[in-house]
């Protein structure tokens, strides 16, 4: 009943489905070119990683394992790797946009371009800042409520393999096929089947599903790990802010992410099945979707940025060497920001014509949300004054954020009011703000976060050269590259423009271009900081003995770094809201014997097969390939039942393993406090 | 230490209910189904009081399941289950009533209104 | 500085033994802890889809694009049968899960297959509606009001196979293992999702079929 119902031009094959070579970019030189590159990149990997045999080692400790801690990585690596894609996206539309005056029809096509900042958004929310938050939050959440694993643990290692299933699917669509060409939300009648037959859109549905499976999962998994695992002795509100607002985040993950697989559902079913719900024919209307979108859009930007305000709250409290000014206030502002992310999603729609009393509501309600925001600025810079500020890179970070997500916050409450968002909508001006509070606020969060917490995943801090090098090429080139979309907004410019007839504008975007270069050099000192910091692990410079390189105030500075994998050998119980100052405080001392086993959960292969089976899944159904979406979902289904089949799940580390373990922080302790 | 150690190790058998809740709540239940159902059938009501009725038999049974079936109440999960009902209530709430109300001020503004004369 | 006078709400002399601040007499987490929140939480997900779902249908339920209504294809007794249907596999579940808590594998089996029985029995009568509707050519391509039917039905449809497959998996399990805590866990869990789709069933019964029948 689907198929045939559906107006494709294209001639289905029962065995290729709608691929053929064609599909292959082989005519787009750019593609070629970056395909060969990643390929050869791809290939030298696969190599080095035989040649010094480390496949078992990734499958075994890595791949399968269902340590928070290892799955935390992985998805920090994700998130970084993604970002190279999404940068790459980006640097390509500013040099298009530099290069598209006096006629000049750039280095891009229409067709190609589209692609790319379609792509660029979809990478940069999806692969990018969710991996890096949901990361944090894994790393971090259970060490810091005194925990040995999250709740559902194969959950968790499952949630890691689907959001990196959706991660490749995108991939895929650079070298196989196309992308979506609507913009990043894919808005009906563009992205219905009649206006864009190809795959691109099917790569982005089928990629953001299964993503959005591993982010559902993962939140309920964080949820029930916060409600459930806490130390004894953490209530509520003695609980780290961080995990606060992790709580939150995940609240709003779970709440939000069903509507955003409802409404791709639908739209698949336009697709795929010949529904009329957003078409412009048969009663349809496109309009539902555009509001049934944002009602999971405008929650998505709280859910990439509680976290990022949760980090710095940490940061800001550790490096001035003070408790957390206003904990309660933080709180409730934290919890009512997670009630208003759902009443306001109407503004990113003012000029579809609602009306005045409805756009006069949630505009109302949008600058509503600035009140609980300004709390939280006003409560850091309290917790810094008279504060030992400690000029660190993290904190760095969390006092660029300050400047620049204030500036970020204002421009949006003028975007609150609808009269003047019918003047910006859809201009540079909004390009403007809304990378101005996400670079400004999430990617500047997680730097700080992963400049904080790197000495606790490895064990050695990273390098603070590279990483100051980083800090001031990201944080001009920022403002080098959004300010001037700012006045290219005011005076008119809308987004997604391939080329311009107005020449004076194009000196704006010279400016933005050496913005978007400045970037580049900052990711690049990124990873050169990651580079250095593995060569000089072993420095007295970087290398952290202590297990608590920043006087940290939370509980995952009282394990070693890195942590064992059953992070305490006694589980703590805690006293206070900052539960290690507090025992620092009032000489702890650390237990050396009367350790007994520990009861762990068992690392297993079943999320990693089942997400491949999920993507697997997903290639079947964007090709029109219905033996192999069909093999794939019985694959799925037989997968996930098998796994139920298997009742040990969990075991026992020995006691000697336990013995050993911290006999070994015992000496290493001890030749700190010598050195 | 009056710490909260029993975080953990009082994990109490979530209660299953009774036979005879279960029955009180299939009595209820079957009731509040039958009569929506037949007012809609025979129509003894005008059309707006029907609709209303059958709306609050609809809430009254969604509750009834909630409790003699689903077994929600205060203390399940310390709390925490009652809470997540309530806040996903009040989110379906506004996303449904929103939606409604959003959309109903679009369609009346943006369509042409013989077309939505010819829709409702 | 000023955050070095933490109060001690604890009154106990500051640093000394190490108990205070460690669990040194811990056993086992019981496993499984959070299976039955974590569910819930999973639910009240599921809820929200659909939510959107009625949204979708609240407003794009009157677009008839010149087909017929709800007046014209729906059949109430039909929806009555069904209805009696889902409910009757809700308390036989109820039934099976006090099986259960006595013990009683055979009855907890038998009331499971019972239960099974009903579900499939309201599937059954759905695929009969949805193939007669399109058979008369009122399939969900039709207007975007039977698009919105057939999907958020479906939609329900959908989760009650998924329960029937997964009460077979059940039931394959508790012979195999018996009634040991890990299947009541999951029997728990099915329990909530089965009768979560009859709190669905209440309002798609009420909103779609009943209201339907009024416009």
């Amino acid at each position: 009943m689907a198929t045939n119902m559906t107006p494709s031009p294209l001639d289905v094959s029962p065995i290729f489905g709608r691929f053929t070579l064609e599909s292959l970019p082989l005519h787009e030189p750019i593609v070629v070119g970056t395909f060969c590159v990643v390929a050869m990149g791809g290939l030298a990997l696969l190599a080095t990683l035989t040649y010094f045999k480390l496949w078992a080692y990734l499958w075994k400790e890595w791949f399968t394992s269902v340590d928070h801690k290892k799955i935390g990585v992985m998805y920090v690596i994700l998130g970084i790797v993604m970002l190279l894609r999404g940068f790459s996206d980006a640097i390509m539309m500013r040099a298009q946009q530099v290069m598209a005056f006096h006629g000049s029809e750039g280095y891009l096509n229409p067709h190609h371009y589209d692609q790319i900042f379609t792509a660029h958004g979809v990478i940069m929310i999806f692969f990018v800042a969710m991996p890096l938050v949901t990361g944090l939050m894994n790393y971090v959440v259970p060490l810091q409520i005194g925990a040995r694993d999250v709740s559902f643990p194969f959950l968790n290692n499952f949630s890691f393999w689907m959001t990196a299933g959706g991660a490749i699917i995108v991939m895929m669509s650079l070298f196989v096929g196309e992308f979506a060409q609507t913009g990043w939300l894919a808005m009906p009648p563009l992205s219905g089947i009649s206006y864009s037959p190809g795959v691109g859109v099917d790569y982005y549905i089928w990629s953001l599903q299964i993503a959005g499976v591993g982010t559902l999962l993962s939140g309920v998994n964080l949820i029930c790990t916060i409600v459930k695992m806490r130390a004894p002795g953490m209530t509520m509100m003695k609980m780290p802010i961080f995990c606060w607002t992790s709580l939150c985040t995940n609240i709003l993950i779970v709440a939000a992410f069903p509507v955003l697989t409802a409404v791709l559902a639908l739209l698949s079913l336009d697709r795929y099945a010949g529904t009329a719900f957003f078409t412009n024919t048969l009663g349809g209307n496109p309009m539902m979707y555009v509001n049934l979108i944002w009602i999971w859009g405008h929650p998505e930007v709280y859910i990439l940025i509680l976290p990022a305000f949760g980090v710095f709250s940490e940061v800001v409290s550790t490096f001035s060497g003070k408790r957390l000014f206003g904990y309660t206030s933080m709180v409730y502002a934290t919890a009512v920001i997670t009630l208003l992310a759902y009443v306001v999603w109407l503004h990113h729609f003012f000029t579809m014509g609602s009306g005045a009393s409805v756009n006069s509501f949630f505009g109302i309600t949008t600058m509503v949300i600035s009140i609980p925001t300004g709390a939280k600025i006003f409560n850091w810079l309290f917790t810094m004054y008279r504060g030992r500020v400690r000029f660190e890179l993290p904190m760095m970070w969390a006092i660029a954020f300050m400047f620049t997500f204030t500036i970020g916050g204002m421009t949006g409450v003028l975007l609150a009011v609808p009269p003047a968002d019918f003047v910006l909508h859809n201009s540079l001006f909004l390009v403007a703000h809304f990378h101005n509070v996400i670079i400004g606020g999430v990617v500047f969060g997680m730097f700080a976060g992963i400049n904080y917490w790197f000495p606790k995943a490895f064990g050695f801090k990273l390098d603070p050269f590279w990483g100051k090098v980083s800090f001031w090429t990201w944080v001009s080139g920022f403002y080098f590259a959004f300010m001037p979309l700012y006045v290219l907004g005011l005076m008119g410019v809308t987004r997604r423009l391939r080329t311009f007839d107005d020449p004076s504008l194009q000196i704006w975007f010279e400016i933005a271009a050496f913005g978007a270069f400045l970037i580049a050099i900052g990711i690049a000192a990124l990873l050169m900081q990651i580079y250095v910091s593995i060569r000089d692990r072993n420095t007295a410079r970087l290398r952290d003995t202590t297990g608590d390189p920043w006087n940290g105030r939370t509980l995952e500075w009282a394990t070693s770094s890195p942590p064992p994998d059953y992070n305490f050998a006694f589980t703590p119980v805690v006293h206070d809201g900052e539960a290690w100052a507090d025992m620092k405080q009032r000489g702890f001392v650390r237990p050396t014997e009367g350790f007994k086993p520990i009861h762990m959960p068992r690392n297993t292969g079943a999320g990693l097969i089942i997400a491949g089976f999920s993507v697997g899944f997903g290639v079947g159904m964007i090709w029109y390939v219905w033996w192999l979406a069909a093999i794939c979902f019985v694959g799925m289904l037989g997968a996930a039942i098998g796994h139920t089949f298997n009742y040990k799940r969990d075991y026992h580390i020995p006691v000697d393993e336990v013995i050993e373990t911290e006999g070994r922080r015992t000496r290493q302790l001890a030749a700190g406090a010598v050195a | 230490m009056s710490a909260h150690i029993d975080t953990h190790g009082a994990h109490d058998e979530e209660s299953h209910g009774s036979r005879k809740g279960y029955l009180i709540g299939f009595g209820l239940a079957v009731v509040l189904t039958v009569i929506p159902f037949w007012l809609v059938m025979t129509l003894p009501l005008s059309t707006q009081a029907t609709a209303l009725l059958i709306m609050a038999f609809a809430a009254v049974q969604m509750v009834v399941h909630m409790i003699y079936f689903l077994h929600m109440n205060r203390r399940a999960e310390g709390g925490w289950s009652i809470m997540a009902l309530l806040f996903t209530l009040v989110i379906v709430g506004i996303a449904l009533s929103g939606s409604l109300w959003v959309m109903y001020h679009m369609n009346s503004n943006m369509m042409p209104t013989q077309q939505v004369q010819d829709q409702g | 500085m000023s955050a070095a006078t933490v109060t001690d709400t604890t009154g106990s002399p500051a640093g000394e033994d190490r108990d205070i601040f460690l669990l040194i007499d811990e056993h086992d987490h019981p496993e499984g802890a959070s299976t039955m929140l974590g569910f819930w939480i999973y639910l009240m997900s599921d809820c929200l889809i659909f939510a959107m779902l009625f949204a979708t249908y609240g407003v794009l339920g009157t677009s008839y694009a010149g087909g017929p209504g709800p007046k014209q294809l729906f059949e109430l007794p039909l929806v009555a049968l069904n209805t009696s249907m889902l409910l009757l596999s809700s308390i036989t579940y109820g039934f099976a899960m006090l099986a259960m808590t006595d013990g009683k594998q055979r009855a907890t089996q038998a009331w499971l297959a019972v239960t099974g029985l009903f579900g499939l029995a309201f599937l059954c009568i759905e695929m009969y509606e949805f193939t007669g509707l399109i058979r008369e050519g009122h399939g969900p391509w039709s207007s975007a009001f039977l698009s919105s039917f057939f999907t958020l039905v479906g939609t329900h449809g959908l989760h009650v196979t998924f329960g029937l497959v997964w009460l077979v998996t059940l039931m394959v399990q508790v012979q195999w293992k018996g009634l040991i805590p890990a299947n009541r866990r999951r029997l728990m869990c099915l329990s909530l999702f089965w009768h979560f789709l009859d709190v669905i069933w209440i309002g798609v019964f009420t909103f779609v079929y009943l209201m339907g029948m009024l416009r």
